[in-house]
């Protein structure tokens, strides 16, 4: 069979005699932007960053809170740390992890159209779509090792910091796994959001706005409706389904972290068609 | 092989690319001459699908770039914008590349030996020289093998002995049957290396010609002669193909369809004294002047004749 492969019929008849049978696959593509991501020094610096962000604001809420119930002078859990369990201090965390993985996201689409490396991408996979799908797939398999790592990584260290205070609790507990693997899947989908972003911007500035804005922007904004679209539209905004895909106990009015974790998926779902659409529609 | 048929691309109200039909041909080098503006790195774009056609096809090897199984393997592009990430090795970026097509990494180092950038492979390509960038550009280009190559100004920042470089590759690429499609305005560059030339301006097509035949065009086989009796003379010139013009009372004709040679024997044959006999020197520069200024003027008569 390869012998059959090796001798390609020259298109024009007047090509190169024996050329070797190249092809381009979707796996293929998926090695390609796998290797893109990782030769590139900004991926490591921002993964680092994010993991750090993980294990460090968790870690510092944790001290906080040590400091705050053991001076004796507050009862445990008022103020900021209402209710404050282990996985609810590792979640500080989430607030600056979601902020680097989001970025790293747009990076690695909007940075090949800020440095032109777009064209050579697109002249070796011209249909195009294969490369969306591709990073989306890679990176968020990366943003997901991360964000799980970060999350359960955390969760040790503010269990060691918080060990004998009433936050302190085994990882065996109810939900705790399932509330830090959400961590982890939030993580991986405001990445994958924000490869979205960058393909649908081929920005990186504008589409780090869009992301940022609508994770910490828009629940903000919300506040200013009426109380009933407030309820009605709250729970389906991107950072409060999030919420609910984590959170360890659901308050009234919040969606079951199943369904959040599908609210979530929606808008990741909405952001890569609308990636896709202006990356087969627009001129590179 | 190339072939455009009524290939157009407006940007808004500009007209980018014109109508344009062309072929290019496997086994030598086609050069693809026009002045700034007139299209050239647009159609370049529209052969490798990065832009989109507004009207009018383009097709590479029988079918549109994109619906080939191995894009790089039929054109290798070096486009006129820059298309590499600053912040990875040159080896990396041709590696990442590779990757798509399943061409193994021999192929990458013996691309990184052909354009001499063995020292600089594990730099990052951002601390690049323009030539080195240039350098590496080619090497992408040719790293699939590819039936036809399309160099957009190959020669920009490159060094006299990398201007040679590109000269003698692109020759042996067209020798080994290849199809060789480089962009370039100046003239004198392209006729080193260019077997067949295509002329743009303001996207419109001005020429699909030799480089012979262009300087023909161009008025470059007329001869100028001079003699007492211009008639007589015109009359033992006269045969098909032949084309003589004069003022009327001046002495000197405008030979055209003869050489130099063959006219100084016909008029000696006749017994017709010259006084001058002088074949006009056109320079290639000149030819395509004269054809591009031409394609200028024409678009303003059409203007005004809508106008009108
Ligand atoms: N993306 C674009 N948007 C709008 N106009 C464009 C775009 N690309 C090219 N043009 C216009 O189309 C025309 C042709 O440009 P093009 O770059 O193809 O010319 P060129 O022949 O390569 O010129 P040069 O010799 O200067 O490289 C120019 O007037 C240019 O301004
Ligand atoms: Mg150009």
């Amino acid at each position: 069979m390869s012998t059959a492969m090796e001798a390609r019929p020259a298109g024009a008849g007047a090509g190169p005699v024996s050329r070797p049978a190249y092809k381009v696959t979707g796996r293929r593509v998926l090695r390609s932007e796998w290797a893109k991501l990782w030769t590139l020094r900004s991926t490591w610096i921002t993964l680092a960053l994010g993991l750090a962000g993980l294990l460090v604001f968790g870690s510092i809420a944790a001290v906080r809170y040590k400091s705050l119930t053991t001076s004796g002078g507050t009862r445990p859990g008022s103020g900021e740390f209402v209710n404050a369990s282990a996985v609810t201090l590792t979640l500080f965390g989430v607030r600056f992890g979601q902020l680097a993985l989001g970025v790293l996201g747009v990076l690695v689409a909007a940075g090949e159209y800020s440095t032109g490396m777009i064209r050579s991408t697109l002249a070796a996979v011209p249909r195009r779509l294969p490369v969306l799908w591709s990073k989306a797939a890679v990176y968020g398999v990366v943003a997901f090792v991360v964000g799980v790592a970060g999350a359960f990584g955390g969760f040790l260290i503010v269990n060691a910091v918080v060990n004998g205070t009433p936050a302190h609790m085994p990882l065996s507990d109810g939900g705790v796994a399932r509330s830090l693997l959400g961590a982890g899947l939030y993580l991986s989908l405001v990445g994958v959001i924000g490869t979205a972003l960058g393909m649908l911007m081929r920005s990186v500035p504008g589409a780090i706005s869009v992301l940022v804005a609508t994770l910490l922007l828009v629940p903000g904004l919300l506040s200013l409706l009426p109380t009933s679209w407030q309820d009605n539209i709250g729970p389906y905004l991107p950072s409060n389904a999030a919420e609910a895909l984590y959170a360890l106990q659901h308050a009234p009015g919040m969606l079951s972290a199943g369904t959040g974790a599908l609210v979530l998926l929606g808008w990741t779902v909405l952001a890569l068609a609308g990636g896709a659409y202006r990356l087969v529609r627009r001129d590179a | 092989m190339i072939e455009a048929r009524q290939l157009t691309k407006r940007y808004g109200e500009k007209t980018a690319v014109d109508r344009l039909d062309f072929e290019v041909k496997p086994g030598m080098v086609t050069g693809f001459l026009g002045p700034n503006g007139a299209g050239k790195s647009t159609t370049m774009r529209l052969i490798i699908g990065l832009d989109a056609a507004t009207s009018g096809s383009v097709s590479v090897n029988g079918r549109r770039y994109a619906r080939h199984a191995a894009p790089l393997q039929e054109v290798g592009a070096l486009l006129e914008a820059r298309s590499i990430h600053p912040g990875r090795t040159a080896f990396d970026h041709l590696m990442v590349l590779a990757h798509t097509h399943g061409i193994p990494r021999r192929r990458v180092d013996e691309m990184i030996e052909l354009t001499g950038l063995q020292s600089v492979a594990r730099k990052r390509a951002g601390s690049f020289s323009l030539g080195m960038g240039q350098r590496l550009g080619i090497a992408a280009a040719l790293l699939g093998d590819p039936a036809t190559v399309m160099l957009d100004e190959p020669v920009n920042g490159l060094d006299p002995e990398g201007v040679l470089w590109i000269r003698n590759l692109l020759a042996g690429l067209a020798a080994e049957g290849r199809t060789v499609f480089v962009s370039s305005h100046l003239m004198a560059e392209v006729a080193l290396v260019a077997e067949h030339l295509i002329v743009v301006g303001r996207g419109r097509l001005l020429a699909d010609t030799t480089v012979q035949d262009l300087v023909r065009q161009a008025g470059g086989d007329t001869v100028t002669v001079a003699t007492a009796d211009p008639a007589r003379l015109r009359a033992a010139l006269a045969s098909p193909g032949v084309e003589i013009t004069g003022r009327a009372g001046s002495e000197q004709l405008q030979v055209s369809g003869l050489s130099a040679r063959q006219i100084g024997l016909a008029a000696a044959e006749h017994g017709i004294a010259l006084f001058e006999l002088t074949p006009k020197q056109v320079s290639l520069e000149e030819a395509f002047m004269d054809l591009t200024r031409d394609a200028v003027e024409y678009h303003g008569a059409v203007t005004s004749g809508v106008a009108a």
